[in-house]
C-alpha cells in the first residue's frame, strides 16, 4: 500500500509539466538573457510561462517575478516593501497563523536596530482574521499588511478582499501568501485586492525550487539579492528556464480544471472526514469544519486537520507511514519541533490535543478507493497507539495486557 | 557474511525461537549514529528481523549557548548533534530500513537533565546514562516502538538478555567483551522491559563489531566513540550546571563554603559543592604536606570534608530504590560481587535487606563509595540487581 495524503507539503510533478520542462534540460540550454537564438528560445519560454502564471491569477505578465519558491517570494515581498518605504518608523500587520516564511521574516525585521514594529493579529476558532481588527491596528507608520490567503495546516481561507479594502483605504500595501490556495481555489489578484502575492509551483504539480511573486504595476521593492539586474526586475540571476517552464505549465494545468477538481476533492475530503470520525472516538476536526458558505470557500477543498485525543501525532505519522500511508502532523517544516503547532495554538486547541493532531491533504491522484483504504488503516493504528498511551484515562482503557508476555515463537 | 563474527552471531545467544511459518517480530533499533547501534541494526537485519530505525532527539546542543556563549555548541560524535542524526540516517539508507527521528526533548529534560542537576546540587554524583535507560530508552522509546507496530526494542549496548525458563525470569548478563560491558548502566530494567529488549552486540567483541560494520559497508565503521555525557558539551559538567541553572532563572548564588577536615578544622574555601566528587584529589586548591581527598559533601553546611586516602575506605553502604533482575527479592546474607562505579572491579560483599533499602557489607573496605552512583550486584556474569548508593552511613 502506497497512499500519499500530504499534498500540502508537496505534490508530484504532473506529466504535462515534466514534458514542458524537458526540452530546457536537453537541447534548449540557452541563457534567457543571451542575444543569440539559443537565448531567444529560452527567453520565449520564460515569457510564455510568465503569461501562463499571470493568467492563473488574473494579472499582467509584467507583474510576475520568478523566485526560488514561496519562502523567497514572502521574503522579497515583506523585506522589499518595508525597506522601500521612506517612513522613518515602520509598522507591519500580520496574523498569528502565518507560515514561518512570513513569521520569521517579521521576527527578524523586528530585531533589526532600525526598529520595525509588527502586530500579530489573533484569529478565531476557525482560523480567521477579523478584518475590523486590521482597521483598529492600523497606525500612521503602517507600511504593510501581510495575511495569508489559505492556511497550510488547517486550510482556513482568510477574508482577504475585506482586509484588502481596509488596507487600500489607509494607503497601506497588502501582501498575501497564496502558496496554499493557488491551484486549489480561485486566486484573482484583483478580486483579492492584493498588491503582492506569493505562490509556489510544487504545491500545484510543478517542480520544487521555483515560485513567483506578483508585484502590482508601479510598485517598487528593495531587492534581496544583487546582481545583473535587468530593467525593472527586482530579482537578479540567470533564469531557471526549465523550472520556469514547469511553473507555467503547472499554472495552465491548474487553471484548466480548478473548479471540477475543487468540487471533487471537497466531496472526497468530506467523505474521508466523516468516515474517520464515524470509526474513531475522541476525535474531531481542528479549525473550519465547513468547506463553503455563500459561494465562498472557508476552507481549501483538499485539507483536513484532525485531532485524536490521548496520542502523539508524531507516533501516529510514523505508524501510518510504516503501513504505507504518508501524511503529516502539520507543517512539514516544523516536523520534529517540540512545541505544539502555532496554528493550532492560535485557534485555541489545547497543547495536548494539538500534539495528537494529523493533517491529511488530498490531491489529484487520490481516489475513492484510496480513501477507503485509509479508512481501514487509521482506526486500527489509532487504537494501537491508544492501547499503549499513558495519556488514556482509566475508564477508557481496554482490558489490561498480560504483565510480562512470554517471548517464545 | 562469512566472517568469524558472523558465525558467532548465529549461535546460542539467539533466544527467540522462531517457528518457520511465523515471521520474526519487528524490532525498533535505537540508533545514535554511532558504530555500535548501527551494527546492531545490521546484525538484526542479517538475522531476518524486520528493522525500523529510530533516533531520539534528546537535547538541543545550542540551547545553553545563549546563556554561556563559550560553551561548545556541538562536539563531534555526540548524540543529538546534527552530525549524528545525519550519520544514523545514512546508515539507515545503506541498510535500506525505515528510519525516523522522534523528539523526546521534554521527557529527557524531566527524567534525566533535571535529576542530574539536582543530584549535583545535593552533593551527589549522578549517572545520567542509567536514568536515560530507565526512563527514556527502555520506557518512552519502547512505548513508541510498540505504538508504531514493533514488538521488540534493540540497542547497541554491550550486555546480554536471556530468558531462564526454570526461574521464569529474564536475565541480564555481562557482555562477552568485558572491556565494553555496559550491564552496570542497565541494572534498572524491569522484567517487562527486558522481555522486549534485544542486545545484538552482547556476544561480540568490539573488534568484531567494527569488522561487521565494515562488512556491511556502514558509513560509520571508523567513527570514534564518545565516552562523555551526551548532553554536556565538551564534558565540562560544572559549566553545564551553572549555565542550566542560569537559564532556569535560578542562578547559583551563595554556594561557596568551607573545606574542612573530618574534625571540623577549616583548611580553605570552595566555590560550589557541585564541583566536587567523593574521592576527588585535584582542584581542591589546598597546599598541605600529604595529599588530601574529598571524603564527603555536607550540603546542610555547604562543606567539603577532606581527609587522607585511607579515610575514603568504607566497609558498608546503604543502597536505595533497588531493582532485582535474577531474583524476586534477595535473601539476607546473599553473596554477590558489588560494582560501585562503572570503572570498578566488583568487590565481594554480602547483602542485607533492611526495609526498602539494602545494606552492602564489603569483605574488604572499598575506596570512595560515592552517593548518587549505582551499586550493581553480580554473581559471576549475572546481574542480580542494583540500586542507588545513599549518603555515607558511617
Amino acid at each position: 500500500m502506497k497512499l500519499y495524503f500530504d499534498h500540502n507539503a508537496t505534490t508530484p510533478v504532473a506529466p504535462e509539466v515534466l514534458e514542458a520542462m524537458l526540452p530546457f534540460l536537453r537541447a534548449e540550454y540557452g541563457n534567457a538573457s543571451s542575444i543569440h537564438r539559443f537565448g531567444q528560445r529560452a527567453r520565449a519560454a520564460v515569457e510564455h510561462a510568465r503569461a501562463q502564471v499571470a493568467a492563473l491569477i488574473g494579472c499582467e505578465a509584467a507583474e510576475i517575478v520568478f523566485t526560488s519558491g514561496g519562502t523567497e517570494s514572502d521574503n522579497l515581498a515583506i523585506q522589499g516593501a518595508v525597506r522601500a518605504s521612506m517612513l522613518p518608523r515602520k509598522h507591519v500587520i500580520t496574523s498569528a497563523i502565518e507560515h514561518p516564511a512570513v513569521l520569521t521574516t517579521c521576527h527578524a525585521m523586528e530585531r533589526e536596530s532600525n526598529g520595525v514594529a509588527v502586530t500579530y493579529l489573533p484569529v478565531d476558532s476557525q482560523g480567521r482574521v477579523d478584518p475590523e481588527q486590521v482597521r483598529r491596528e492600523l497606525r500612521p507608520e503602517t507600511v504593510l499588511v501581510t495575511v495569508m490567503h489559505a492556511n497550510n495546516e488547517i486550510g482556513a481561507v482568510e477574508p482577504l478582499a475585506e482586509i484588502a479594502s481596509i488596507a487600500r483605504q489607509a494607503g497601506v500595501l497588502l501582501h498575501t501568501d497564496a502558496v496554499q490556495s493557488t491551484g486549489k481555489i480561485p486566486v484573482d489578484v484583483k478580486r483579492l485586492g492584493a498588491d503582492l502575492l506569493s505562490l509556489s509551483a510544487h504545491k500545484f504539480y510543478g517542480p520544487k525550487g521555483i515560485g513567483a511573486l506578483f508585484i502590482r504595476k508601479g510598485l517598487s521593492l528593495s531587492p534581496l539579492f544583487f546582481g545583473g539586474h535587468r530593467m525593472g526586475e527586482p530579482r537578479p540571476g540567470t533564469e531557471n528556464v526549465a523550472s520556469i517552464a514547469g511553473l507555467g505549465a503547472a499554472a495552465q494545468l491548474a487553471a484548466g480544471n480548478l473548479e471540477t477538481e475543487a468540487r471533487r476533492l471537497s466531496a472526497l475530503r468530506d467523505r474521508m472526514e466523516k468516515g474517520i470520525l464515524e470509526r474513531v472516538s475522541d476525535a474531531g476536526i481542528n479549525g473550519p469544519a465547513t468547506g463553503m458558505q455563500g459561494g465562498e470557500f472557508l476552507r481549501v477543498p483538499n485539507t483536513s486537520n484532525l485531532y485524536f485525543d490521548y496520542i502523539e501525532g508524531e507516533s501516529l505519522v510514523i505508524a501510518l507511514d510504516l503501513q504505507g500511508v504518508a501524511c503529516s502532523t502539520g507543517a512539514a517544516c516544523s516536523s520534529g519541533a517540540i512545541e505544539p503547532s502555532h496554528v493550532l495554538t492560535a485557534i485555541g486547541v489545547p497543547a495536548l490535543r494539538a500534539r495528537g493532531s494529523l493533517r491529511l491533504s488530498l490531491g489529484r491522484q487520490n481516489t475513492e478507493e484510496e480513501v477507503k483504504q485509509l479508512l481501514e488503516a487509521i482506526p486500527a493504528v489509532v487504537e494501537r497507539l491508544r492501547a499503549l498511551s499513558p495519556q488514556v484515562p482509566d475508564e477508557k482503557k481496554a482490558p489490561a495486557e498480560k504483565a510480562v508476555p512470554a517471548r517464545k515463537g | 557474511m562469512s566472517s568469524e563474527a558472523t558465525r558467532l552471531l548465529t549461535g546460542k545467544e539467539r533466544r527467540i525461537t522462531v517457528s518457520p511459518e511465523r515471521k520474526n517480530p519487528t524490532v525498533v533499533v535505537g540508533m545514535s549514529g554511532g558504530v555500535d547501534s548501527s551494527t546492531a541494526a545490521a546484525v538484526l537485519l542479517s538475522r531476518d528481523y524486520p528493522v525500523v530505525g529510530l533516533t531520539m532527539q534528546l537535547w538541543d546542543q545550542r540551547r545553553l549557548a545563549e546563556v554561556d556563549p563559550s560553551l561548545p555548541q556541538s562536539a563531534e560524535g555526540r548524540c543529538c548533534s546534527l552530525n549524528d542524526v545525519y550519520d544514523a540516517r545514512r546508515v539507515a539508507e545503506q541498510l535500506d530500513i525505515p528510519y525516523y527521528v522522534v523528539n523526546f526533548q521534554k521527557q529527557f529534560e524531566k527524567a534525566v537533565v533535571q535529576p542530574f542537576v539536582s543530584e549535583y546540587m545535593e552533593g551527589r554524583t549522578p549517572i545520567p546514562c542509567t536514568l536515560c535507560n530507565n526512563h527514556v530508552k527502555f520506557d518512552q522509546l519502547l512505548v513508541t516502538a510498540r505504538q508504531i507496530g514493533a514488538e521488540l526494542l534493540a540497542t547497541g549496548h554491550y550486555a546480554r538478555v536471556e530468558f531462564d525458563a526454570a526461574r521464569e525470569r529474564y536475565l541480564l548478563r555481562r557482555a562477552v567483551d568485558e572491556t565494553k560491558d555496559q550491564s552496570y548502566f542497565l541494572f534498572g530494567l524491569t522484567q517487562e522491559q527486558l522481555s522486549r529488549t534485544l542486545f545484538p552486540l552482547g556476544s561480540l567483541r568490539k573488534q568484531q563489531v567494527r569488522q561487521l560494520a565494515t562488512e556491511h559497508h556502514l558509513p560509520v565503521a571508523g567513527k570514534p566513540e564518545s565516552q562523555e555525557i551526551c548532553f554536556v558539551p565538551g564534558g565540562d559538567y560544572t559549566r553545564f550546571l551553572e549555565a542550566y541553572q542560569r537559564e532556569q532563572g535560578t542562578p547559583l548564588s551563595q554556594i561557596d563554603g568551607e573545606i574542612t577536615s573530618t574534625d571540623g578544622k577549616v583548611l580553605g574555601r570552595h566555590s560550589g559543592l557541585h564541583q566536587f566528587t567523593v574521592g576527588q584529589r585535584k582542584g581542591l586548591g589546598l597546599a598541605t604536606g600529604s595529599p588530601l581527598y574529598v571524603l564527603s559533601l555536607d550540603t546542610a553546611n555547604r562543606r567539603v570534608v577532606v581527609g587522607e586516602d585511607r579515610e575514603l575506605l568504607t566497609e558498608t553502604c546503604l543502597v536505595r530504590d533497588c531493582n532485582w533482575i535474577a531474583v524476586e527479592m534477595p535473601t539476607a546474607g546473599l553473596r554477590v560481587e558489588t560494582k560501585i562505579r562503572h570503572q570498578h572491579t566488583p568487590a565481594p560483599a554480602t547483602l542485607y535487606p533492611e526495609g526498602d533499602t539494602v545494606r552492602v557489607q564489603f569483605d574488604v573496605p572499598q575506596r570512595a563509595v560515592t552517593p548518587g552512583q549505582a551499586a550493581v550486584f553480580y554473581q559471576d556474569d549475572l546481574v542480580i540487581g542494583g540500586g542507588w548508593i545513599m549518603d555515607r552511613t558511617d
